[in-house]
């Protein structure tokens, strides 16, 4: 299985510590995985002008044709303004409308306050759902005092984190099971 | 319907149309040289005509996986090699060409043929024309406005002038050659979405709607949206025809339909679009409901009788080649359509 974790901030250092701890417990505990780190920090990606994402060069060719190819996804996410970053709502604008058909998407936030506890709730899943993900139900919150010196320091995170990666994982067997007896069906 | 060759007492027309796909054949691996794929176009319009179908289409997409980019001069050659069948763009990217050229183009077809040309004139899914003959996409909803306005003006006016903001103006300019009987049956491609229906429809120009796959129902709103709009515009609805178009495979059981098409219309969309069809949704696809004209001949009838009595269109245009779709498998819907389906929808459909 495919699995893509995607830091969807390019300031900062919260976003991308939670996703690469993601990283860290999928490579110990599903070695048998194939996991990939995008931090979109590290690329440069054009805005959506409506193309079709395979039709673009270089960096935003590369980090849409990696999702799309993903069987699950972990979106890390700051909180701005009180919503997902433009670079993230980005990445969605550059995909095709059923992108995530197929795919379980789950979902680590990090926020300055914890009065953002739904913003995932309120602006990030009603994205996903209109682009036919298999959302995890759970998330974890992770807020500034979680962190220090670019680690997570909290162990209920920590622990969180484990089980988020681990419903990930299961998700996408289940669905992938579910994919499996449907086709059977089909004599096509 | 008379200036626009259509006789409502021949029933509804039936038509084939092709962008040019080269697309490889998913099963094989193997795609056939753009030489070959162009002539077995030209070979299935001969091959359409002698099964009775009334409209042979090639529509021009100017990127990876086709062929057809030069429409009119596939068309031209297909003008040459066959007697009746009406020869159509399908479609006409109208925003990235001189409406000036196009009338030249296809009144010349018209002339090849023996006045069997028509043009369907369309914006273009995909932007790759746009960035090739480097047309602005800021511009790509006046543009078509604009252009769609001048080969209307051109087809109704022995002499022209007119000003625009996307090309030379026309002094009292004569457009030549003429075609036969002095115009060309020029009709608007409009996609799901009612909104370019709506457009067609204040123009008072016939309609040809894409109806690619879910509820036939869906369209509906398209199809009255555009009559309504003619309505307020002046114009006469029943005057106008309506053409729709969907992918079609059809083959002698429902299960040699499906399993003939599912791999070509998957693969064709991970070529297009970048991700394939839903197998769930391709399985509810031979209900006689859904848009997408795939299964045995009295399933695509049973859709074509519901659909026209759900549009009252005039005129089923078929793509029956997309995803790389070998020759062979071509000609065996041809041959299904002729012997099979045009003689049931003439019969029921004639007015």
């Amino acid at each position: 299985m495919k699995i893509v974790v995607l830091a969807g901030s390019i300031v900062g250092s919260k976003t991308r510590t939670a996703a690469a701890a993601a990283v860290s417990l999928l490579k110990d505990n599903y070695p048998q995985h194939d996991v990939t780190l995008l931090d979109l920090a590290e690329y440069s990606i054009q805005f959506s002008d409506g193309r079709n994402y395979f039709e673009y060069d270089g960096d935003t060719k590369l980090v849409t044709e990696t999702i799309m190819e993903a069987d699950a996804l972990i979106i890390g996410t700051p909180t701005f303004q009180a919503s997902i970053p433009a670079t993230l709502k980005n990445i969605f604008d550059l995909l095709p409308v059923n992108a995530f058909r197929d795919k379980v998407v789950s979902t680590i936030v990090t926020a300055g306050t914890p009065k953002h506890y739904l913003m995932v709730e309120q602006q990030l899943k009603p994205v996903l759902a209109y682009m036919k993900a298999h959302i995890v139900p759970t998330y974890v919150f992770i807020e500034e005092k979680d962190f220090f010196r670019k680690e997570i320091v909290n162990d209920d995170i920590l622990f969180r984190l484990e089980r988020l990666v681990e419903d990930t994982v299961l998700t996408a067997e289940a669905f992938e099971g579910i994919r499996q007896k449907k086709d059977a069906e089909y004599d096509f | 319907m008379e200036q626009y060759r259509i006789r409502p007492s021949d029933g509804m027309e039936f038509g084939l149309y092709s962008l040019g796909d080269l697309i490889p054949n998913p099963l094989t691996g193997e795609c056939v040289p753009a030489q070959q794929r162009i002539h077995e176009l030209i070979e299935a319009a001969k091959l359409a005509e002698q099964a009775g179908i009334d409209v042979f289409g090639v529509g021009e997409s100017h990127q990876t996986y086709f062929t057809t980019q030069a429409h009119t001069v596939v068309l031209g050659a297909i003008a040459q090699a066959t007697n009746n069948i009406k020869i159509t763009s399908s479609a006409t990217v109208l925003s990235v060409s001189d409406p000036v050229r196009v009338y030249e183009d296809f009144a010349t077809i018209d002339l090849i043929s023996g006045g069997r040309a028509e043009i369907v004139a369309g914006r273009g899914s995909r932007v790759g024309a746009y960035h090739l003959l480097g047309v602005d996409l800021q511009d790509y909803e006046e543009i078509f406005e604009e252009k769609l306005e001048l080969l209307k003006k051109i087809n109704e006016e022995e002499r022209v002038t007119w000003q625009g903001e996307f090309r030379p103006p026309l002094q009292n300019a004569q457009i030549l050659p003429q075609p036969v009987n002095g115009t060309l049956p020029i009709w608007r491609a409009v996609g799901g979405p009612p909104a370019s229906a709506i457009k067609a429809g204040h123009t008072g120009i016939p309609m040809m709607l894409t109806t690619l796959g879910g509820p036939a129902i869906n369209f509906k709103h398209s199809v009255d949206a555009y009559r309504e709009a003619a309505e307020q515009s002046g114009f006469d609805p029943t005057t106008l025809p309506v053409a729709t178009t969907s992918l079609f495979y059809v083959a002698d059981t429902t299960k040699e339909a499906l399993q003939g098409m599912y791999p070509h219309l998957n693969g064709g969309f991970i070529a297009i679009r970048g991700a394939g069809y839903p197998k769930q949704q391709f399985a509810q696809a031979p209900d006689t409901r859904d848009a997408l004209m795939v299964g045995s001949t009295q399933q695509i009838i049973e859709k074509l009788l519901y659909q026209h009595e759900l549009y009252g269109m005039q005129r089923f245009m078929a793509q029956i080649d997309f995803g790389g779709v070998p020759f062979d498998k071509i000609m065996k819907n041809i041959e299904l359509i002729g012997n099979d389906i045009i003689p049931a929808l003439k019969k029921y459909t004639a007015d």
